[in-house]
Parts: structure tokens; C-alpha cells; sequence
């Protein structure tokens, strides 16, 4: 185990593999990550790769609103436009997926700043008002603009395929999500050791103070909201790989909720932290599932309510962990290390 | 009929279901000026109100007023109950903390309502007839008379009791600042609870007015989230604000789904209260009559 670290530079400091301990680890994780789908079954690869996908869309809200401070509740109106660009690229124009997916991100990116616009000057509040107007828009156009969204009836994603391979199995779909979540780890993990980055972290702290000290709050916000759609998009078209069709009931408030559950369960302001919370709150409705075909004979009704069921928890998960845990797993994950690292003479 | 009569039955839904969202929002405004929360889950408690009063009078065949009178107690029990259990433990915290609590708390209620009565709309058991009211020629249930005339009556209630009642003075010294309030013997904490009951038990009138309209369903939570243009059309932090804002968004609404539905299709209606939200937003980012903080480093 690593104990005592001791660092002499900066630059030590700021090194994303702290020890040899740690590329092991991560190694042996990928490892791992590699055999994982020839081993399970076909439902825990495409839990995983509901896992992989909520991965990335909780990256992008954790700049935003965990590292940049701004609070969005319109995050399921990002990754619907996502889901759509990528959808309608690859149909209208016949744009093959490895180039929709990020153009598709591109297109969100836009949407978010357009977004930033009008949000800059506001906080807190107002902010989460603005941001969710924003999503009662969206969904407005997904339903309405028949000609281009085919309206409630929805759209069929057509089949992807990358430099010739097809992603016809929930396998090659896997690898797929499997390097882009390495890409957007490794980005976002990066932003916060650039200027940029430590630039939203400002924000976050004092936005006046960053002002003061010539932090452009302007130009990062905008920054931020962008590469938080972007993220968005990659995931909005990911999943509609994953679910080969998508309607504007796909992307309803539940969705923004849930991700913001992720990020605060995994603990907001941590790149680790979204994978946790990624992995608990895709996890949890699963569970939530099995559970209720565990006690389908005892309460008949759950059968039939297992959407209220799931969204009961994810409220209630919310509500528990900001008053019992508010740093969330991340948190309890850095205690429960402490505690062992300093075994047996450690203190709470 | 002619093109007036239409923009007079226009004009009355409008002031009908403004009123509604200005209950609402006086609910949403005393708790954020007494407690400083912003509560997403307004409409939420408003949909328990409703419910609780369907529940009360189709399961234990009780008439109208006793559970009408029992579901306000039942509604002051909820707002001390969230309050104390949910909102204590957060004093302090970050207002994104807060927020989320309380949009994990809507969630919930929400999804608790509909596991236990399902999400089909369910009829209430209204005592009001069912006869129509025409006036100038302009048609009208007497369900929304009473709500009007109630919501007005409270609206001046509250207006007097803020202004002139002991308790009143207490909620606006707090509002203007917690830890002096403190100093001057007001318990702050029973202003707190103060806030939540009040803005429940005003909910929760909304709601059932709501449901002798149109029927009880989950989906009638969302409601609350009017709250918000009216809100910052108002000002936060004014009541007659709050409640003008909601009137002002009701009206808009219905003449915009009155009018436009038929060039922008349905959905028109509902949009146009946040299109108003963020266009004001865009040209004051604190509200029309919001008062601009001055934050010091």
C-alpha cells in the first residue's frame, strides 16, 4: 500500500499516476475491463455499456456544475440533442458514425453555447431556472418539429460501424464505449492540471475573487457549458447506439435528475467520483428490477410501477446523500482509505 | 360568439389559473424570504395536499370541510416534517445542496403519489356543482368563482398578517436577517416551521382547488414548476410581486395558447410562461423587481 507519499517538486505534485502502485492498479483494472465481456453475459455487458455511457455524460456535468459551479438542470436536453444530431447525421446524410459522433458532440457544443448566452450573468437560482426553461424548449422541439424529429413517434437509429467494423453486437459496442471513456477520462483529468481548468475551479470557489485576480469569468463559463455539451452529445449519440431508437420521451427531466443523482452520489467536483456514481445509480434501478421480480409475488403492484419505484429512489438517494454524505462516494472512499492507510492507529 | 367574448373567456382562465399559480408561488416566496430555501418540491406538496383530501373523503366517506380542514393540518404536518428532517441538516450548506434536496424531495413525492394512486387521473369528488355561471357572456363553473374569490381573500390575508400581526413582523425581521432576528429573541428556528406550514397549507388549498377542476393526477405537480416565470417575473423576494407574477403568467399562458396554438401546435401554452422566464432573465439577470446583491469578497 502507498503511505507517506513524499513529493519535492511541483510537478510531482502534479503528476496524474502518483505511484508506481496506482498504473498497476490501473493496468490491472484494464486488464480486466478487456476480458470482462468474453466472460459475462449479454445483460452485464449492456448494463456496463449503460454504465460506460452515463460515465461520460456525468464527466460533462461535473465540469459544469461540480468543478465550474454552475448548476444545470437541463442536462437531459443536451444529451437528447446529442442523441439527435448523431441520428439525424448518419440518416438525412448518410455521415458514417466515427465522424457523427463527434460532430454530433460539436452541435451540442453549440446548443451549449447558445445556452451560456443568456445564463453568464446569472447565479445560483436563477441559473437553475434558466437552465431549466432551457430544457422545457427542447423538449418542445423534439415534439414538435415533426418534419426533422418525427415527433413523440420518434426515430430508429441506423446501425453504426467504425472503419468498417459494423457495432452490430453489444460486445464491439462495448470496446467502443470502453475507448472513448479512456479519451474522456484522460481529457477531463487533464483540463484540471491546464489553465482552463483551474481557471473553473476558480469560478467555483469565488466567482468575484476570479474576477479579481483577471480570470476572464466570461470566456471560461462559456468554456465550461461547451465542453460540458459536448461530453453530453457524445453521450446522447452513444446512447442511442445503445438503444437503437429514440423518442423525445428518452430525454424527460427524470433523466436530468438521475444524472445529477450520479454526480452528487459519486461526489461532486471528482473525476473518480463519476465513475462511482455512474456505477451506483445504473446499478441501483437494476437492482430495483430484480428486487421486484424477487417480490413481484408478495406486492403485485410493484410490477406494474416499476418506473415510480425507480424514481422514488433515485429522490431518495438524493435526499440521503446530501444530508448524511454530502462529499458522496468519493468522499467515503477517501475516509475508509485513511482509516486503513493509518491502521491500526488511526483516528476518525 | 365574437372575437371579444373570446379574448373575455381568454382572459378569465387566465386570472383562473394565474390565481392558482399565485398561491403557489406565495407558498415558494414566504419560504425562500423566512428560510433563504428554494423549493422545487411546491408543486409536489400541493399534489400531497390534493390527494390526501381525495384519500380522506373517498376512503373514509367523510364530507367536504372536515377533510378539507383536516388535510390543511395534514399539510402543516408536511412542512414541519420537511423542514426539520430534510432542510435542518443542510442550514448552511451551498445553495446547490439545497436545490437538489429539494428536487430529490419532488422526485420523490412524486413517484410516491404514483405508486400508491397510480398516474390514471382520478375524478374528485368536487362539492361544488357542476351548474355554469354566465356573466357578461363570458362562461364560468362555480368552482372557479370560489377560487378566485378564495385565493383573493388569502392573498389579503397574508397581505395583513405580514404587515401588521406580531408573527408577521418576526417572519420579515428574520427575512431581512437571521442571526439579528436571533439577537432580538425571535426563535428562528419556529419561523422557520412557521414558513413551511404557512406555505404548505396555501399548496395545498391551490391543490384542491385544482383537483375540483380538472381531477387529481400525478402530473398536476408540475404545476409548481410555474412558480419559477412567475418568480422571477415578480421578484423573489415580494409577495404581491409573487402573486402578481403568477397572474400575469396565467393570463399570458391562455392567451398565448389561445392565440398561437394554432401557428406553434399544442405545446405552446406551457412553453411560453419560460420563453417569458428567459427573455426576462436575459435583460435582468435578478428578476424584473428582484433586488440586485451586493457580494463582498
Amino acid at each position: 500500500m502507498p503511505s507517506g507519499q513524499y513529493k519535492t517538486s511541483y510537478r510531482d505534485d502534479l503528476k496524474i499516476f502518483q505511484t508506481t502502485w496506482i498504473k498497476f492498479w490501473l493496468g490491472f483494472l484494464l486488464v480486466i475491463l478487456t476480458v470482462f465481456p468474453f466472460v459475462a453475459g449479454p445483460y452485464f455487458i449492456y448494463t456496463a455499456n449503460l454504465i460506460g455511457i452515463a460515465i461520460i455524460g456525468v464527466l460533462g456535468l461535473n465540469i459544469l456544475s461540480g468543478y465550474t459551479g454552475q448548476i444545470s438542470l437541463g442536462h437531459s436536453a443536451f444529451i437528447g440533442i446529442g442523441a439527435y444530431a448523431a441520428t439525424l447525421l448518419s440518416l438525412k446524410f448518410g455521415i458514417p458514425f466515427w465522424l457523427s459522433l463527434p460532430l454530433a458532440g460539436f452541435i451540442t457544443a453549440l446548443s451549449g453555447l447558445i445556452i451560456a448566452i443568456p445564463c453568464l450573468r446569472l447565479k445560483g437560482l436563477y441559473l437553475a431556472i434558466a437552465t431549466f426553461a432551457f430544457f422545457f424548449i427542447v423538449e418542445y422541439v423534439f415534439v414538435h418539429w415533426d418534419s426533422v424529429t418525427n415527433g413523440t413517434s420518434g426515430l430508429t437509429v441506423p446501425e453504426a460501424s467504425v472503419f468498417g467494423i459494423a457495432i452490430d453486437t453489444d460486445i464491439k459496442l462495448y470496446f467502443l464505449i470502453l475507448i472513448i471513456d479512456i479519451c474522456a477520462l484522460s481529457f477531463a483529468n487533464n483540463l484540471f492540471r491546464t489553465e482552463v481548468g483551474r481557471a473553473f475551479i476558480a469560478i467555483r470557489d469565488n466567482d468575484i475573487s476570479a474576477d479579481v485576480i483577471g480570470i476572464d469569468i466570461t470566456k471560461y463559463k462559456i468554456y465550461s457549458f461547451m465542453i460540458c455539451s459536448f461530453y453530453a452529445g457524445v453521450a446522447g449519440s452513444l446512447y442511442a447506439i445503445t438503444l437503437s431508437f429514440i423518442g423525445p420521451e428518452h430525454f424527460s427531466f427524470l433523466m436530468t435528475i438521475e444524472y445529477l443523482a450520479m454526480g452528487l452520489v459519486g461526489g461532486l467536483g471528482t473525476i473518480s467520483g463519476s465513475i462511482f456514481g455512474a456505477v451506483f445509480m445504473t446499478v441501483l434501478p437494476e437492482g430495483i428490477r430484480l428486487l421486484r421480480d424477487v417480490l413481484s409475488d408478495d406486492f403485485p403492484f410493484f410490477v406494474t410501477r416499476l418506473a415510480d419505484l425507480q424514481s422514488s429512489v433515485y429522490g431518495l438517494v438524493i435526499v440521503l446523500f446530501l444530508i448524511f454524505e454530502p462529499t458522496g462516494l468519493f468522499g467515503l472512499w477517501i475516509r475508509v482509505k485513511n482509516y486503513w492507510l493509518a491502521w491500526p492507529y488511526s483516528y476518525r | 360568439m365574437n372575437d371579444f367574448h373570446i379574448f373575455l373567456q381568454l382572459l378569465l382562465s387566465g386570472v383562473i389559473s394565474g390565481s392558482i399559480y399565485g398561491l403557489i408561488a406565495l407558498g415558494f416566496v414566504v419560504i425562500y424570504k423566512a428560510t433563504e430555501v428554494v423549493n422545487f418540491a411546491q408543486g409536489e406538496i400541493m399534489m400531497m395536499g390534493a390527494y390526501f383530501c381525495y384519500f380522506l373523503i373517498t376512503s373514509f366517506h367523510i364530507s367536504f370541510l372536515p377533510a378539507f380542514i383536516i388535510t390543511l393540518l395534514f399539510a402543516s404536518i408536511l412542512g414541519i416534517l420537511v423542514e426539520v428532517v430534510i432542510l435542518r441538516p443542510l442550514v448552511g450548506e451551498p445553495i446547490f445542496s439545497v436545490i437538489m434536496v429539494t428536487v430529490g424531495l419532488a422526485t420523490l413525492l412524486r413517484s410516491v403519489v404514483g405508486l400508491i394512486w397510480g398516474h390514471e387521473n382520478l375524478a374528485f369528488p368536487s362539492p361544488f356543482p357542476d351548474t355554469t355561471i354566465e356573466i357578461f357572456g363570458v362562461i364560468a363553473t362555480p368552482v372557479e368563482i370560489t377560487a378566485i374569490i378564495a385565493s383573493v381573500g388569502l392573498f389579503i390575508m397574508f397581505f395583513f398578517f405580514f404587515k401588521y400581526s406580531k408573527l408577521g413582523l418576526a417572519t420579515r425581521a428574520t427575512a431581512f436577517d437571521q442571526r439579528w432576528s436571533f439577537l432580538m429573541g425571535i426563535s428562528v428556528r419556529k419561523i422557520f416551521s412557521l414558513a413551511w406550514i404557512l406555505a404548505s397549507v396555501v399548496a395545498s388549498i391551490g391543490g384542491i382547488f385544482l383537483a375540483s377542476m380538472g381531477g387529481l393526477d400525478p402530473s398536476m405537480s408540475l404545476i409548481g414548476l410555474k412558480v419559477f416565470p412567475a418568480v422571477v417575473l415578480g421578484g423573489i423576494e415580494s409577495i404581491v410581486g409573487a402573486v402578481l407574477g403568477g397572474l400575469i403568467i396565467g393570463i399570458a399562458e391562455n392567451l398565448a395558447g389561445g392565440y398561437l396554438s394554432t401557428y406553434f401546435g399544442s405545446g405552446v401554452k406551457e412553453l411560453s410562461a419560460f420563453m417569458v422566464l428567459i427573455i426576462v432573465l436575459m435583460i435582468r439577470p435578478y428578476g424584473l423587481f428582484g433586488k440586485k446583491e451586493i457580494i463582498r469578497v
